[in-house]
């Protein structure tokens, strides 16, 4: 337990080192940034210069490889060989049996076949997890790609337009730790007696109705864990959605609205349509973000009141239980949840290419 | 310390950010002309002469500890560094628990680690990463330290890691004058405590929403950490030490009746409206509190008890500076009383383990250092903490329960028992024991608490 | 713009003269039910943060009992916790360093790993898109699917070849570009790609017929034109690392520690500095803030803008 955080206020501070050494130390780290950028970008320049210096046949196939490889060596360290060790260790139990003399543990990995699948699909908290994931991934996208496609539509070629659009980027700027933070502290705090701190609770006792205890009502805690995640990406779904219906020719709805065409049906007809492939881009990218965003769940209620999501658990399993396998197993789960995503997005990327 | 610097730059920065982190105040006093015989040993340096002297050299210290504890922390080595040339860079996390598993497994870990668990600690040596303390530490720890708390830093047959601070649990606060006004004696059975909750419930107190105890259990990812305290107390007392021992090892299930008896016990008052939560609300309130302010509404008159650590003494001051920590003063606090009369003294208490990643001379020093009584006195005077090393001077304590904190933890009578949820694996101690203390003040059935946490036990 | 007044659709007709100036500009809020949705989102999205800075001026003594408006009231809020948060030391993860320090190595750790993800992203992307390979789909489905692998469980590994074992930069800077490098890449070729593969194809055909090779179309044409897409996605991955705490924990050390590191430390801490936990975000807010506001212009072409056909 943290003994931590709990000492007198009347110590002195130390003064800030706010000295030479701090800026030249500062100093420094922006020469290295700097340096860095300039020579990553001389070295990429010399070699894709180096490639076109070869002729003939082969040029293609050089330039080829120059342009890929750089990826594919990155991931292939960073993310591929992870993502097989997890789908193995997923299969796999391991016994850790201490020396009784050193107390160092000789690890036994074993096959178990599905066993750490079964768990979790039997095991009802592991459950709940999955199902408050789906809940997750279904309506954090549906409500930041829903209110940012109404908010962009509402404020399109509005009187200060930029100024309201910012208004909703604004959460973007935020870490998901500050995120939970003001909503945490300040939007749901909930007190039992005396005044309430927390501004929602303040405006509902305001308003004649009893504070409630957001973040521990069930089931309707989770849906306010969500909307903190869908009240950060609206700003990211909004600023794309905007921009995709500034694409769509004026002339289209000038001539719809001429022919006596409503507002709701022409922009169900014309926008919508106009801007598919854009709300399918926003809508994979918040789906795939609200799978693996677990820190408001830890920072908000570390998973107490059956709000735990699959991407918290698994870091709790993984990392302070020490229950890998279980948790690589749940990892894979978080992967199959999004394999129709990915098939419909390999569909529509066929589409394109097959139209051009 | 080892690790490799591809940068030059990188270098630099690090050398001049550890030296910024040296206060100037701390600069070495160049020796004058007239030596002293040793020659080596410069003035003011004499208590660091055992541990050598460096031509430089980084000493990385990992640690939970944050806000100006962590100051306090790194003020310690003010003086050690001058005197021996080394930097200590002294990180703390509040996500330490998982980031050293991290780095561990990832072949990062730091120099020094203050892992606050023995629980974790053997979780860590078990990765085989951490070097056995060398003989100039355990020599120390020796000399300064009980066997039991050697045992604690002990894993399988090997001694691996020094303690260094303390704390004693199962102190329950009270306001003297709320005591006098009202005629209440301090219980020193449980069933005297019992029959003084009930008292107070009748009765009633000065401030609003007045129950006779108040609780608190938030705390971050840590959320439930003061229920288990709880449970500690009451099992070693109504079971006794050999129970205790047998628990925390996983002798002796959670589903047993001895621990669930000391559930019962302790949810005859937190789950009892009657009774708690002073100034908070009803039972449901316990979750929402954070464990700093759940004793604070005995300042309001709105409860009288408060169960909770010596360390809460510094929460006092922070609701109100002029509030003073003594047996006639403002507040002041109790042990949790035996069961019986004539039952022996057993409290319950926490601290903290120096484990090492490498064994450098460099390391060595400074963690023959953290174990010394110099150590030892230099942090306790600095405010706040204690320590159970038996050099320390109790006179160096901060305040009178700091002092009656050390008293307890040097007696050679007392039954000391360290925390058992720290001693449990991480995935009871850290985790499911937190979460389920949680879930049954929230109204969850006892036998399905004490079933899921035994679930959890590796 | 001259707009011809479109003919009234009828349920504004109905509504009795509202011919202002700002009903006029307003020509797609179509009814005074958008306006007021506009408005209520508008309003639901800000007062989070309104309420973040005013509680940022609440001294720390009013801290834990007093909301932040009783504080006004009673004429209490101060900006000086956000002094103490940017240049006095008050006890955090870099025990020496005030939070101006972490604020420059966010700036450190954030601006090239911004920069190379888009370069070497453009790159992949431009290949996937328009020179025809074998396995050309199905590698860029492969990255594409690679988003879902959890950032958690890539640690480990990747901290074995960056660390001591293997190529010693974890705890530098290097060390967390390389790693945040790595993990914005699938993003990044997604989104570039989806871009690239919309500028109509007989720009790539009538330079590749006269001759010109994949290093120079990179360099003449797709760099031009992909540069709003640049920019949007420079944004995002700005955000992204600006507001990573976990990469930067894991990669990085006491050298490198970004602004979240000591706010995410505040914000577990709820003893004597739990006050300078909203100023601390609040300040964590500024430069994003900033960065989007000068690059906002490129979203009028935006990240999608050749996507409206599809």
């Amino acid at each position: 337990m943290p003994l931590a955080a709990l000492t007198g206020g009347s110590m002195a501070r130390p003064q800030a080192g706010l000295d030479a050494e701090f800026w030249s130390t500062q100093g420094q780290n922006f020469i290295l940034g700097a340096v860095a950028i300039v020579a990553f970008i001389a070295v990429v320049a010399l070699v894709m210069f180096g490639a076109d210096l070869v002729k003939g046949k082969w040029r293609d196939k050089v330039q080829l490889v120059v342009l890929i490889t750089p990826v594919l060596a990155l991931l292939a360290i960073g993310l591929i060989y992870p993502a097989f060790d997890t789908v193995w260790l997923s299969f796999n139990e391991v016994v850790k049996e201490p020396d009784p003399v050193t107390g160092i543990n000789t690890e036994t990995i074993s096959f178990v076949g599905l066993q750490n699948y079964i768990f979790a699909f039997t095991d009802p908290t592991v459950l709940r997890t999955i199902l408050n994931t789906i809940a997750w991934i279904v309506l954090v996208p549906l409500i930041s790609t829903g209110v940012g496609l109404a908010y962009a539509v509402f404020i399109d070629r509005a009187k200060g337009e930029k100024a309201l659009k910012s208004l909703v980027f604004m959460p973007m700027a935020i870490s998901f730790v500050g995120a939970s933070v003001i909503w945490g502290s300040i939007m749901y705090d909930y007190n039992q007696t005396g005044t309430q701190t927390g501004m929602l609770n303040a405006v509902l006792e305001f308003l004649g109705f009893d504070a409630i205890n957001f973040l521990a009502a069930e089931p309707w805690n989770t849906l306010f864990l969500i909307f903190v995640l869908a009240w950060i990406q609206t700003g990211f779904a909004m600023v794309i959605i905007s921009a995709a219906i500034k694409g769509v020719p004026v002339d289209m709805n000038e001539a719809a609205s001429l022919d006596g065409v409503n507002a709701w049906q022409r922009f169900w007809q014309i926008t919508v349509p106009s801007i598919r492939s854009t709300l399918v881009v926003v809508l994979t990218t918040i789906t795939i973000a609200s799978l693996k965003v677990y820190d408001i769940v830890r920072t908000l209620t570390q998973g107490r009141n059956n709000t735990d999501i699959v991407a918290n658990k698994m870091y709790v399993l993984s990392f302070v239980e020490q229950r890998q396998p279980l948790g690589a197993a749940l990892a894979v789960i978080l992967f199959i949840f999004v394999i129709p995503i990915v098939v419909y997005n390999v569909r529509s990327l066929r589409k394109v290419k097959e139209t051009r | 310390m080892k690790r490799r610097i591809a940068l030059p730059l990188a270098l630099a920065a690090t050398a001049s950010l550890a030296l910024a982190a040296c206060s100037s105040d701390s600069e070495p006093e160049a020796s004058d002309d007239t030596m002293e015989p040793t020659g080596e040993v410069m003035e003011g340096c004499e208590d660091y002469a055992a541990y050598g002297t460096f031509d430089g050299g980084d000493v990385e210290v990992y640690t939970t500890i944050s806000g100006v504890e962590l100051e306090q922390l790194v003020s310690t080595f003010d003086d050690f560094q001058s005197c021996t040339g080394l930097t200590v860079t002294v990180v703390g996390s509040d996500e330490f628990e998982t980031e050293i598993n991290i780095r561990i497994e990832g072949g990062n870990p730091p120099d020094l680690a203050i892992i606050p668990q023995p629980g974790l600690l053997q979780t860590v040596v078990g990765t085989g990463s951490v070097v056995p303390a060398p003989a100039s530490v355990e020599a120390n720890v020796d000399e300064f330290w009980s066997a039991d708390w050697k045992a604690y830093g002990t894993v399988g047959q090997t001694f691996y890691a020094a303690p260094l601070m303390a704390s004693v649990k199962g102190y329950i606060w009270y306001s003297p004058s709320d005591f006098a006004d009202n005629g209440y004696e301090v219980p020193t059975t449980w069933d005297e405590l019992m029959t003084l909750t009930e008292t107070m419930a009748a009765n009633g107190g000065s401030g609003p929403d007045y129950k006779p105890w108040c609780i608190g259990f938030e705390s971050g990812t840590a959320t439930g950490w003061p229920g288990t305290d709880w449970i500690e107390d009451i099992v070693l007392r109504q079971s006794g030490a050999d129970a205790y021992d047998q628990w925390v090892a996983g002798d002796l299930d959670f589903a047993s009746d001895e621990i669930k008896s000391a559930f019962e016990a302790f949810g005859a008052i937190a789950l009892n409206e009657d009774y708690v939560n002073g100034g908070l609300g009803g039972s449901s309130s316990i979750v929402d509190t954070s464990f700093q302010e759940g004793g604070l509404p005995i300042l309001e008159g709105s409860c009288s008890l408060h169960h909770q650590a010596s360390f809460y003494e510094a929460q006092w001051p922070e609701a109100n500076p002029d509030i003073v920590v003594a047996e006639d003063g403002d507040v002041w606090a109790f042990l949790t009383p035996p069961i019986a009369e004539g039952d022996p003294a057993a409290v319950t208490g926490g601290g903290e383990f120096v484990a090492a990643f490498n064994d450098s001379d460099e390391v060595a020093a400074v963690q023959t250092y953290m174990a010394s009584d110099t150590w030892a006195n230099n942090r306790v005077s600095l405010g706040g903490v204690i320590s159970a090393n038996k050099g320390l001077d109790p006179a160096n304590a901060s305040s009178d329960i700091g002092r009656a904190s050390v008293e307890i933890l040097q007696g050679e009578d007392t039954v000391f028992r360290f925390d058992g949820s720290d001693l449990m694996p991480s995935a009871v101690g850290a985790s499911a024991f937190w979460t389920e203390m949680v879930e049954y003040v929230n109204g969850k059935n006892l036998d399905t608490v004490l079933a899921d946490i035994d679930a959890a036990w590796p | 713009m001259a707009t011809p007044a479109p003919a009234i659709p009828d349920e504004t007709k109905l509504t009795p003269k509202r011919k202002s100036k700002a009903a006029e500009a307003k020509e797609n809020l179509t009814s005074k039910w958008a306006t007021a949705a506009a408005i209520i989102i508008a309003a639901l999205w800000t007062i989070p943060t309104v309420g973040l800075f005013f509680t940022s001026l609440v001294p720390g003594e009013y801290y834990r009992t007093d909301a932040w408006w009783t504080v006004m009231f009673e004429g209490n809020l101060t900006f000086e916790n956000f002094g103490i948060v940017m240049f006095d030391s008050f006890g955090d993860s870099t025990s020496a360093q005030p939070l101006l320090g972490n604020l420059l190595n966010s700036i450190v750790v954030t601006v090239p790993t911004v920069v190379f993800p888009l370069v070497i992203g453009l790159m992949a992307a431009y290949a996937f898109a328009w020179i025809p390979f074998k396995g050309s789909d199905w590698i860029f489905v492969g990255i594409f699917a690679l988003q879902v692998v959890p950032l958690q469980l890539a640690l480990i590994p990747l901290l074995r070849i960056l660390g001591p074992e293997g190529i010693g930069i974890a705890g530098t800077f290097p060390g967390v570009w390389f790693a945040h490098t790595i993990f914005a890449m699938p993003l990044a070729v997604f989104l570039l790609h989806n871009f690239i593969s919309q500028i109509p194809s007989d720009i790539f055909e009538a330079a590749r017929v006269d001759g010109a090779s994949h290093t120079q179309i990179f360099f003449r044409i797709v760099i031009p034109l992909a540069v709003p897409a640049l920019a949007s996605l420079a944004i995002f991955q700005f955000l992204w690392v600006w507001n990573d705490l976990l990469v930067s924990a894991v990669f990085g050390s006491i050298d490198t520690y970004p602004l979240t590191y000591p706010i995410s430390n505040l914000a577990g801490d709820y003893g004597a500095t739990a006050y300078l936990t909203p100023p601390a975000a609040f300040i964590s807010m500024i430069i994003p803030l900033i960065v989007f506001f000068s690059l906002q212009r490129y979203f009028v072409r935006g990240l999608l803008a050749g996507s409206t056909k599809g």
